[in-house]
């Protein structure tokens, strides 16, 4: 098992035909991933990898099922691209691009929770069940993919895109493999947060660990550890908080759109302590988290 | 990007919110003239983006016009938080009988626009919702829909307003929402909001951000207020190291190289990309470093931004070494950022070997990259070495210098 995302998903990725979706699903193919093709307006006809390339969402899901759709098309349409992926009827959608402004977010996230509709990011890079597929551009090229994640036990979830493969990396350096990471977006407003992926680590009986990396700026740490005290997780947790020097620089805006210091409850420390509390175990050191889910699994 | 709070005002007295008489001033004697012309007491204010100005003596009340004059010259030249005001707004005095907050911002928890709202104004709202959570209510609404009316109105009932100061104080929630939705806020804020002897309710000091996505959306709204847009205004203006490190990274649009942020310290670093720039910065801080700057690459950048940017950071007084490193990237190609970092140091004068206190960057090309690195000696360590001991390798190599 795995969460999301397995061999059987198929996808297609909105805005394929731009230069970073070209390479996308080229890395996407090239893993074994069920990419069906893509959509860009008025190139009806093109290829993209030998795959189609669409006007429409709907000339796809009219077609064929279409378990995911990929949004990777700049700023000023992502939000359109979305509400056409809602109203085509596709269920999971993965919002790569970045720097898309918050009320469209707001609007969009809105618009998928009525319809019953998971969203992915803004600003991510994806998620991956390591030897099924993955959907997105996480882990670069196959073969760094390959590399970086080996099929295993540990759930990754992750504010930042980079940050889900090197951890997934060290992972993988240190035997326990991935099950599956999913890298949840820098904005401050995301679809999909921690609380709301843990129900479905937890119900995953190849997961059998989480590691988490986050960062000041937000209130999804304080989610995450009211669904800790609320429902707990028989699975060892192990969080990483990066940005403790921004505790210092109140208003400053580093790494990510949603990392910024606005008040006390956004700052490393408290986000650390609030999580302690909630029986997550916090790693010092980025390098700690192997050892760490070693020691929560030998307890358990 | 964060508005002064004589902008801000400008924004919201558009929006039909009612303020006192005011006039932006950058020297003594527009702020005597700005005295007499609004013709009573004044409360001449330092325009400062940072918070604390009151209690660090930025804001000073004047009967007359000299007076007025006299507290300008002084606030003028008065830092706060190091930082010195782009002038002073002077200011129509108010008898304030009752304080009021209000708020517009965005939750990420309820991923949703929040009104936030109290009858207990001008202190810290925190502190409010901790010590007062009677006194404050939140009205979340949807971002979907067309803001209605109604939706202030609950927020102020909410904290047991009615009669005259209900219909005024919807007005101006209202107004306040409408302004933050339209304008692509992402905090619209008035602390306090002030019902006054005779009974007016007014805006007597607010605070707004603009989404820096949305800026361009907005170019009117900036150009009345003399802005051109593409600001990058946070907690502080940038410094010209930052502003020069932002203008390499925004002439060649390839890859990320910048989002520069200086520091005191004496460890130049080129760290990447969002999330790894905040892990590394960290680590060097619990490793004993003390850097000069914070700064991201990510994506794929040009040699020759990669070597600006190096440049720029090398040929700083106080930089010592540098040091180059990167979480597991995926699509970074680590030989063209290591020629660029060698260029940058040899064209700033430099032995990259010397000035390199270490190179990590795991990604694609690493062979090639790893072969740059060991012709010029620069000292390098691959994967297998984690960022905090890459962080620690890299201080340690330092001492060395």
């Amino acid at each position: 098992m795995s969460i999301l995302v397995d061999e059987n998903t198929t996808f297609i990725i909105q805005g394929i035909t731009g230069r970073e979706a070209v390479t996308m699903a080229r890395e996407c193919l090239d893993y074994g991933a069920k990419l069906l093709g893509g959509v860009t307006p008025g190139r009806k006809g093109r290829q993209v990898h030998g795959l189609p390339v669409e006007d429409t969402v709907r000339a796809f899901t009219e077609a064929q099922r279409v378990d995911a759709a990929v949004v990777s098309v700049p700023p000023v349409g992502a939000a359109d691209a979305v509400f056409e992926a809602i109203d085509a009827g596709i269920k999971l959608i993965v919002v790569v691009t970045e720097r898309i402004p918050r009320k469209q977010v707001a609007q969009f996230v809105e618009y998928a929770q009525l319809q019953g509709v998971r969203i992915i990011g803004p600003n991510c890079l994806g998620m991956i069940s390591p030897g099924k597929t993955r959907v997105g551009g996480i882990g670069g090229s196959a073969e760094a993919t390959r590399r970086a994640f080996k099929p295993g036990k540990v759930g990754v979830m992750s504010r930042s895109g980079g940050m889900t493969v090197e951890i997934a990396n060290s992972l993988s350096e240190a035997g326990l493999g991935v099950s599956t990471a999913v890298s949840i977006g820098g904005d401050a407003i995301i679809g999909s947060t921690y609380a709301e992926l843990m129900p479905l680590f937890d119900a995953d009986p190849q997961t059998e660990a989480i590691a988490i990396y986050s960062e000041p700026g937000g209130r999804a740490e304080y989610e995450l550890a009211d669904y800790m005290k609320r429902a707990g997780s028989k699975k060892p947790i192990v969080a990483f908080m990066a940005g403790r020097f921004m505790d210092e620089m109140p208003g400053m805006r580093f790494g990510h759109a949603g990392t910024i210091v606005e008040g006390r409850a956004d700052t490393a420390t408290s986000k650390i302590a609030n999580l302690a509390a909630a029986g997550i175990t916090v790693a010092d050191r980025i390098g700690d988290i192997p050892r760490l889910i070693e020691e929560g699994l030998r307890g358990k | 990007m964060r508005f002064y709070e004589y902008e801000s005002k400008r924004i919201l007295a558009k929006a039909g919110i009612p303020l006192p008489k005011s006039h932006f001033c950058t020297t003594a004697e527009q702020a005597r003239e700005a005295a007499v012309a609004i013709g009573g007491p004044v409360v001449v204010k330092s325009q400062v983006l940072s918070g604390g100005r009151m209690k660090a003596g930025g804001v000073k009340f004047a009967d007359t016009p000299d007076e007025a004059a006299k507290h300008a010259a002084d606030i003028l030249v008065l830092p706060i938080k190091d930082l010195l005001p782009v002038g002073v707004l002077v200011e129509e005095k108010q008898q304030v009988v009752q304080e009021y907050y209000a708020a517009v911002t965005y939750d990420g928890r309820a991923k949703r626009p929040v009104i936030i709202f109290s009858d207990m104004g001008g202190i810290d709202i925190e502190e409010v919702a901790e010590q007062h959570p009677e006194h404050l209510s939140r009205t979340h609404f949807s971002a979907l829909r067309p803001f209605s009316d109604y939706i202030a109105k609950t927020a102020v009932s909410n904290v047991g307003i009615t009669g005259n100061d209900l219909t005024a104080l919807t007005r101006i929630v209202s107004g306040l929402t409408r302004l933050f939705l339209d304008r692509d806020m992402t905090l619209a804020e008035i602390n306090p909001i002030g019902k006054l002897a005779d009974g007016r309710i007014i805006a007597l000091d607010c605070h707004a951000d603009m989404e820096q996505e949305a800026q361009r959306q907005h170019l009117d709204l900036l150009k009345d207020l003399g802005l051109v847009g593409d600001e990058k205004r946070q907690a502080r203006p940038p410094t010209d190291f930052e502003m020069e490190a932002e203008r390499i990274d925004g002439a060649d649009p390839r890859g990320v190289a910048g989002n520069l942020t200086e520091f005191d310290g004496d460890l130049g670093l080129i760290i990447g990309a969002g999330g790894g720039s905040l892990t590394l910065f960290d680590a060097v801080r619990a490793a004993g470093g003390k850097p000069a700057n914070y700064c991201e690459i990510g994506g794929n950048p040009s040699v020759s931004k990669a070597a600006n940017l190096t440049k720029l950071i090398v040929s700083r007084p106080n930089v010592k070494k540098i040091a180059v490193m990167m979480n597991v990237v995926s699509n970074t190609r680590v030989d063209i950022v290591a020629r660029g970092v060698v260029k940058g140091c040899i064209e700033a004068g430099f032995n990259p070997a010397e000035k390199i206190a270490l190179f990590r960057i795991p990604g694609s090309w690493e062979g090639e990259g790893f072969a740059i690195l060991e012709k010029y000696g620069v000292p390098y360590v691959d994967r297998t070495v984690s960022m905090d001991e890459a962080a620690r390798i890299a201080v340690e190599n330092m001492k060395k210098a």
